[in-house]
């Protein structure tokens, strides 16, 4: 009782703590590890730049914080209050005062066919055919990239939520400077042709289907019909021959217990493809989470298993369509690995 | 009872307090450290270490990148452990080898460094066994105590 009682006094002023709590506190705990403590950006994009603040409006962050970008990355935080958010946001904010726009509303009356055109023509070389975004996070310092700040996917669904159209005119109207984002004078565009863009940005609102998430196992297991040694044999070959490099193979608890007390009916392979580990990592730094790739082999009851993680669940963690993508093909060779090496 | 009880709450109380962000639709811990990569990677060891795990070893993933001619900043994974609990889980869940051991990511980011993890609790989608929530909330717990430590470390 006594317990419950000093538990109760502890967790009572948990909600005055988080309803005083500063929107920096707040912003350090959720964003920072993503945009950095200054917003500078990382895995997630700068939030600190001068010409992104006088663009966007107090709005636009709520509801990004809100609702995320779905498969881009940036999660929605439906754990916190709107009161938490609204504090963040006038965190981010005081890195600038006095540089949220005024917003009224403005009516789009454009053709959005000519509009797509025109954004295949100026816009897609960055942002993508489809307004996709360009691949990868943020801005990453860890690896060199073609350009140095993510262009955002303009068809999604969270971003489409979020932009007012007087925030999406200002934004083509002005760019962004010290980002590519060019202004649309620099590139000829006249008014009529920012609102017929516009117009065929909007039609994703439409047409955006939600972001699926399959109900997969973590693990893939299979049962082999040979013996430890010659299965332990079997991966390595079959991961060779999908141009993997053996580059380590070891008992489950090596380093763990002392040398020549390890569990031998316990073994792992690792194994790499450094240029898919690369192309991996550029999509998303955080990748490495789940690498090097592995397969482990197990003897178990007078039977052979061989278990290995499966990347597709996995890789829903990270909020990255371009990763759900790469990690299908992924699982596939997985499969196929195991297939090859239990059959 | 009790324990559930106390667990449940703990893990409550620390996911308040903490300032671990839980990344993306799942479950990944995740911090930025202050400190640059070296600095990071000797707090989080002396860290680990202080918890009573056991360090088996460290994927020096930048080293196997350059020598194959790409370009990246320092990236490490490391492995780590106690030697009673992975082999009693691995004997009796083999389907969760491909977990074993626990591991955290490191790699610079600037003069900072990101630190990252999987939850344990994680592994309930794979074994949903009441004998092995107490371990892996265990796990979960101490993972989220270290990471916190790392981003609290000064620069």
């Amino acid at each position: 009782m006594k317990r419950l009682v000093l538990l109760g006094m502890l967790l009572f002023p948990l909600p005055l703590v988080a309803g005083n709590a500063t929107g920096k506190v707040l912003y350090d705990q959720n964003c920072a590890v993503c945009h950095g403590y200054d917003g500078h950006g990382g895995v997630g994009v700068p939030l600190a730049l001068p010409a992104f603040l006088s663009t966007v409006s107090n709005d636009f962050l709520f509801s990004t914080i809100r609702n995320g970008r779905p498969g881009r990355v940036m999660p929605a935080f439906r754990n916190l209050s709107d009161r938490q958010i609204s504090a963040i946001v006038r965190y981010i904010r005081s890195w600038q005062p006095g540089s949220e726009p005024r917003d009224s509303a403005v009516t789009i009356r454009g053709d959005m066919i000519r509009g797509g055109k025109l954004f295949k023509k100026y816009c897609a070389s960055c942002h993508g055919d489809r307004a996709q975004g360009s691949p990868g996070t943020g801005v990453t310092f860890s690896r060199p990239r073609n350009l140095p700040i993510m262009a955002p996917a303009l068809n999604n669904s969270g971003f489409l939520k979020a932009a007012s159209n007087a925030m999406l005119l200002r934004t083509i109207t002005q760019g962004r400077k010290g980002t590519p984002m060019p202004s649309a004078a620099s590139m000829g565009l006249k008014q009529k042709d920012i609102h017929d863009i516009i117009a065929w940005l909007r039609h994703f609102e439409k047409r955006h289907a939600s972001r699926k998430q399959e109900k997969e196992s973590p693990v893939i297991v299979q049962e082999s019909s040979y013996d430890l040694k010659t299965t332990v044999n079997n991966v390595k070959q079959a991961a060779r021959g999908k141009n993997f490099r053996i580059i380590r193979v070891q008992y489950l608890d090596q380093g763990l217990v002392e040398p020549g007390k390890e569990d031998r009916r316990k073994v792992i392979i690792y194994f790499c493809n450094f240029n898919l580990l690369n192309k991996a990592l550029a999509l998303d730094p955080r990748v490495g989470l789940f690498l090097p790739c592995r397969v482990t082999v197990i003897e178990h009851k007078g039977r052979v298993k061989v278990v290995s993680i499966n990347p597709t669940m996995l890789s829903h963690l990270f909020n990255n369509e371009e990763l759900d993508r790469m990690c299908k093909e992924m699982k596939q060779t997985y499969m196929e690995i195991i297939e090859e090496a239990t059959l | 009872m009790r324990n559930l009880a106390r667990n449940c709450l703990g893990g409550l109380l620390l996911m308040l307090l903490s300032g671990v962000a839980m990344a993306g639709t799942g479950r990944i811990l995740m911090v930025r450290s202050p400190q640059m990569f070296p600095e990071t990677m000797i707090t989080l060891q002396n860290t680990i270490r202080k918890f009573g795990y056991k360090i088996s070893r460290v994927q020096r993933v930048d080293i196997g990148l350059t020598k194959s001619g790409y370009k990246t900043d320092r990236y490490r994974v490391v492995f780590f452990g106690k030697a009673g609990e992975v082999r009693k889980i691995a004997n009796r869940y083999p389907q969760l080898a491909a977990y074993l051991p626990m591991k955290i990511s490191l790699f610079a980011e600037g003069r900072e460094t990101i630190v990252l993890a999987a939850d344990p609790m994680m592994l309930t989608r794979v074994v949903d066994a009441q004998a092995l929530r107490p371990i892996l909330r265990r796990w979960s717990s101490d993972l989220q105590k270290i990471l916190e430590i790392v981003r609290k470390s000064d620069d």
